[in-house]
């Protein structure tokens, strides 16, 4: 087994009129990777070039297959690419019924490289009774799950997503989440996904790339990522941090969802939800205060002990702390002024009070 | 005396140069419009401009070089040499050919809007839905391109019917193999036929009304179809 094997490994450089790329990054071959950055730092000509529809120099490996290598001249072009492409725009054939549509890539696929079926494609994506319709009938959410659908149709080891909810509106965003959480637990596909939207990212993503004016600034596991300070410094009202949980109680008298992690049990509105289940919280550096002693008397129910890591600076009155509770890592956002009067550094034992979760279900 | 056949030959005749020119004119000038839609070369609008030519020049211009080069010592001789004959201008195949360079214009235009209008992203999706170039084009690119195609093979048809300039130069007057509608028209009124050039440009004339009419019906419908 090469070292690489498991691994998507990309590395590209060039120049597209006026926009220079020059990016490496590794990737696992399992679960979701975000290309995270602002408009026009390079992730949708980064995803372009993976699919093989651009083509810069460079080299393209996903596990022991490779499909770009301009060292050994090998370049397959995107047809000859087992991936699966959603646009941000649907872009379904308009000539095309949604049944056509969908078997337009299935009908290409080489029976033995088929691993899903029509039907149970059809059904993870809700699109069963649509079948028969017109593209143009089809409200923007509708659209977009039917190109999900028909790109998971033909099989593919790699899915790539270009802001697949970029160009829906709010309604629509939530009416699709759920069913890319599905394929993510469901498919055991790698899914390179463009995003600029950090609450996307958050509930979706595993891993991260982050890109900056055309080049991979940092890259690495969600949580790990999320909790580097030089990161978050820049995230302003965005930093936060991810905590895995398991749903572990619900109380009916108060009507709240008791969830664990290493660190202590969270309270959260109910969520009907089985016990056991696993789900994702992002809690938000600025809604997170530090206390050395535990408060009482305080409307906040989720207090933990934790421990200071790192403190950074934010802007002249704010700081950045993060601090180890049981194991994961919290921000907070709190004024220099503060951090001054609790004496706060590295190695001082103190508590943080998270005032509101969301749960990323 | 002129009998039926000095009506309904030409008419015949001509009828069957605008299916036969039209046939032609599609196979040649598909890959040409597909071409000038999609390549980014810099010799593209020469190209364009060197197609569209039958547009502006004068039909006795673009008749007389036709003349030269499908002569006994053009390059159409050469070709009718090849199995016997001594120049293609004044045969119907001399017509064929001269007919689609006239008409070449009326088809490419129309098929090149029609694959520019789509764009890039649908060609995209089909490559990721593991579509050839080649499988696109067949699958994707004509069926979107359609209403291009039924203006572009109309024009060209109708085009075709109504040449007369270009036809006088290479095709002369031939009864049966190069006198086609216009020119046996021009004939009839020569000859002071009034009757004959009635019958055959009143013809014409409901002739033309009817293919524009269904044109815009069927481009209507196309396009119903689709918004």
């Amino acid at each position: 087994m090469s070292a690489e094997e498991g691994v998507i490994a990309a590395r590209f450089a060039g120049q597209l009129g006026g926009f220079a790329l020059d990016v490496a990054f590794t990737a696992p071959t399992r679960g979701i990777t975000a290309l995270f950055g602002p408009s026009g730092c390079g992730k949708t000509t980064l995803l372009r070039c993976v699919a093989g529809l651009q083509r810069m120099a460079g080299r393209l490996a996903i596990g022991s297959e490779v499909w770009q290598d301009d060292a050994q001249g090998r370049f397959l072009r995107a047809h000859e690419r087992p991936i699966g492409y959603v646009f941000q725009e649907a872009s379904l054939f308009p000539h095309l019924s949604v049944r056509r549509n969908l078997e337009f890539g299935l009908a290409r696929t080489t029976p033995v490289h088929r691993r899903v079926t029509f039907a149970e494609v059809a059904d993870l994506l809700g699109v069963t009774d649509l079948l028969d319709r017109r593209p143009d009938g089809l409200s923007g959410g509708q659209r977009q799950r039917v190109a999900i659908a028909r790109a998971l149709l033909t099989s593919p080891r790699l899915l790539l997503m270009d802001e697949p909810l970029a160009s829906l509106d709010q309604a629509s965003r939530h009416e699709i989440l759920p069913y890319l959480e599905r394929l993510h637990d469901e498919l055991a596909m790698p899914v390179l996904y463009v995003s600029h939207a950090a609450d996307e990212v958050a509930r979706l993503a595993d891993h991260l790339v982050l890109l900056d004016a055309g080049r991979v600034r940092a890259s690495g596991p969600l949580a790990a990522l999320r909790a580097r300070l030089d990161l978050a410094t820049d995230a302003g009202n965005e930093a936060d941090a991810i905590v895995e949980c398991r749903v572990a109680a619900h109380d009916d008298v108060f009507h709240l969802t008791y969830l664990e992690f290493a660190g202590g049990r969270v309270s959260v509105p109910h969520h009907a939800l089985p016990i056991g289940h696993a789900v994702r919280l992002r809690v938000l550096a600025r809604d997170v205060s530090v206390t050395l002693a535990p408060q009482t008397g305080t409307s906040i129910l989720n207090i933990f002990p934790a421990v200071v890591e790192e403190v950074a600076e934010e802007s002249a009155a704010q700081l950045l702390v993060r601090l180890n509770v049981g194991g994961t890592p919290v921000l907070a956002r709190i004024t220099r002024k503060s951090a001054s009067l609790l004496a706060l550094a590295p190695g001082k034992p103190a508590y943080v009070q998270v005032k509101a979760v969301a749960l990323l279900a | 005396m002129t009998g039926i056949d000095d009506i309904w030959s030409p008419v015949w005749l001509t009828l069957e140069l605008a299916t036969v020119t039209t046939a032609v004119l599609l196979v040649v000038g598909t890959p040409i419009a597909w071409w000038l839609a999609r390549s980014r070369a810099r010799s593209k609008e020469a190209v364009a401009a060197v197609v569209a030519l039958p547009l502006v020049l004068p039909p006795t211009v673009l008749g007389f070089y036709l003349l030269l080069a499908l002569g006994p010592n053009g390059p159409g001789g050469w070709i009718a040499g090849l199995y016997g004959a001594r120049t293609l201008a004044f045969t119907f195949t001399g017509l064929v050919i001269g007919s689609v360079v006239y008409s070449l214009p009326f088809v490419v235009q129309p098929i090149r809007n029609a694959f520019e209008a789509f764009g890039e992203r649908p060609l995209e999706v089909a490559a990721t839905l593991r579509a050839s170039p080649w499988d696109a084009f067949w699958s994707v690119a004509v069926p979107l391109a359609r209403p291009g195609f039924v203006t572009g093979a109309v024009l060209g048809f109708a085009h075709t019917v109504g040449e007369f300039g270009v036809v006088l130069m290479i095709g002369g007057n031939i009864p049966g193999e190069t006198k086609v509608l216009s020119v046996a028209i021009y004939d009839f009124v020569e000859t002071l036929q009034w009757t004959q050039a009635h019958i055959l440009a009143g013809g014409m004339l409901l002739f033309s009304f009817a293919v524009i009419l269904t044109t815009l019906l069927i481009e209507k419908r196309l396009r119903g179809e689709r918004s």
